[in-house]
């Protein structure tokens, strides 16, 4: 899920993004070819020639999306021992784990384009790199982790799909991949509430709305600005790496989630939402982009946490990752000492 | 590996997984792992968790050599103009043409 790194992109200080004059004839035909091959529809491998800047924004794009499905684990994890059963415990744990997976698939697909993990690691680590502003609100309670499957994971659908189109044809393989496994991540979270709100109390019923109260907005600011405060987006689209505008993705999901929320029985909470037949879409009230830059910019209520969390994390491994890589080179170099095979 | 590879970071390796038995090996994506057994291990644990798989294979990713892209005209084109290799190429008569 998550690809607000082109949206964030202006937002971090003057980068070195913008393009450089092309130089030689060589280079000119070189960008033909790739701009004809966008414009056909055609796939870019990890070693054909492409724009410096297409490179750049695409390995941003990807290292941060690979970045919030690592941290994505966090606010999650957080619930794998207070899980109410032993069924939920195992559907979340599959879940958690295949978060895991994604960013694996997606630090997999960054790497092709010439960086390393370490790299990326540190860069996220140092809070250089950004992830998905959503997973710096905490998960207060039981019913939060419903809500994310159902909401989160469903926004972070609609925003994936897209890209299972996108011209760099690893990043592609790597969503095809996860959205395949995403589906189960929205249908878990909405059957648990389900359960929750058909059987349950009336506490239960209410930790669920309150779920769904604290989640809405941070899920609509998912999508990224409004369109026209989106600079970054045309050659996004001009590239095939972004194939559909934040505001058009958002009004999908508002048009979908309307309904599963009164089959669900909860209230969206937003007293502007209405369905305008003129349109036919709903209209929804005003999102507060004040709040989403607070978090991007590393002010949310988590923000520190999380970061920490990652950090302890990765230094408390180090010495597994450093043992492992000792053994392995113990074993080579004590398989080369060896005389051949008689 | 990447030219840009720490020398701690684990070594990258290229994922096969034969989803039944019958088929071939697919590529089906690339890890981090320490030495064999251990990107064996990772490669159940990340590509294989819904059944995908009955088999796989890894290979390190430095031991892989590959078609130079800028050779990809020169190397394939050829082929385009040999339509002869083709069974469709033949026209025959209908009473045979299910040969």
């Amino acid at each position: 899920m998550y690809t607000q790194a082109m949206d964030t992109m202006g937002r971090e200080g003057p980068g070195d993004e913008r393009p450089k004059a092309v130089r030689t004839t060589e280079e000119l035909a070189l960008q033909q070819r790739f701009d004809a091959r966008i414009d056909d529809g055609g796939f870019i491998e990890a070693k054909d020639w492409m724009p410096e800047n297409y490179r750049k924004t695409l390995l941003r794009q990807i290292s941060q999306h690979a970045h919030s499905e690592i941290v994505g684990m966090l606010p999650e994890g957080n619930w794998i021992t207070r899980a109410p059963t032993l069924k939920r415990k195992a559907i979340l744990m599959a879940k958690v784990q295949d978060e895991g997976g994604h960013g694996l698939y997606l630090y997999a697909a960054a790497e092709t384009l010439g960086t390393s993990r370490d790299q990326m690691l540190d860069a996220l680590h140092s809070g250089k790199a950004k992830y998905s502003s959503i997973f710096n609100y905490p998960t207060l309670s039981w019913a939060d982790v419903g809500t994310i499957g159902w909401l989160v994971d469903g926004a972070a659908i609609m925003n994936q799909v897209p890209i299972c189109r996108c011209s760099y044809a690893p990043y592609a393989r790597a969503m095809i991949r996860i959205c395949r496994e995403e589906s189960f991540h929205q249908r878990q979270g909405y059957d648990s509430l389900l359960v929750m709100m058909r059987d349950g109390s009336d506490a239960q019923r209410a930790m669920v709305q309150d779920a769904v109260n604290r989640w809405w907005w941070p899920c609509l600011m998912m999508f990224g600005p409004p369109d026209d405060q989106s600079p970054n987006s045309a050659q996004g689209m001009r590239w095939g790496i972004k194939r559909v505008s934040n505001d058009t993705l958002r009004q999908k999901f508002v048009d979908a989630t309307v309904e599963q929320a009164r089959v669900l029985g909860v209230t969206l909470p937003d007293p502007d939402l209405k369905w305008n037949a003129e349109r036919g879409h709903w209209d929804f009230g005003c999102i507060d982009w004040d709040e989403f830059w607070r978090v991007v910019g590393g002010d949310g209520p988590c923000n520190r946490e999380r970061l920490a969390m990652r950090v302890k994390a990765w230094d408390d491994g180090a010495w597994v990752r450093e043992a492992a890589l000792a053994h392995a080179r113990k074993q080579a170099d004590r398989a080369a000492a060896q005389p051949a095979a008689a | 590996m990447s030219e840009t590879a720490t020398p701690n970071e684990w070594p990258l390796w290229e994922v096969f997984v034969r989803s039944r038995a019958g088929l071939d090996h697919k590529h089906c994506g690339s890890l981090h792992a320490a030495d064999a057994a251990m990107a064996i291990q990772l490669a159940r644990d990340v590509y294989t968790r819904r059944l995908e798989g009955s088999s796989v294979w890894v290979v390190k990713s430095a031991d892989i050599t590959a078609s130079d892209p800028g050779d990809k005209d020169m190397y394939f084109d050829p082929a385009e103009d040999k339509v002869y290799r083709h069974p469709t190429f033949y026209t025959l008569p209908s009473e045979v043409d299910h040969m």
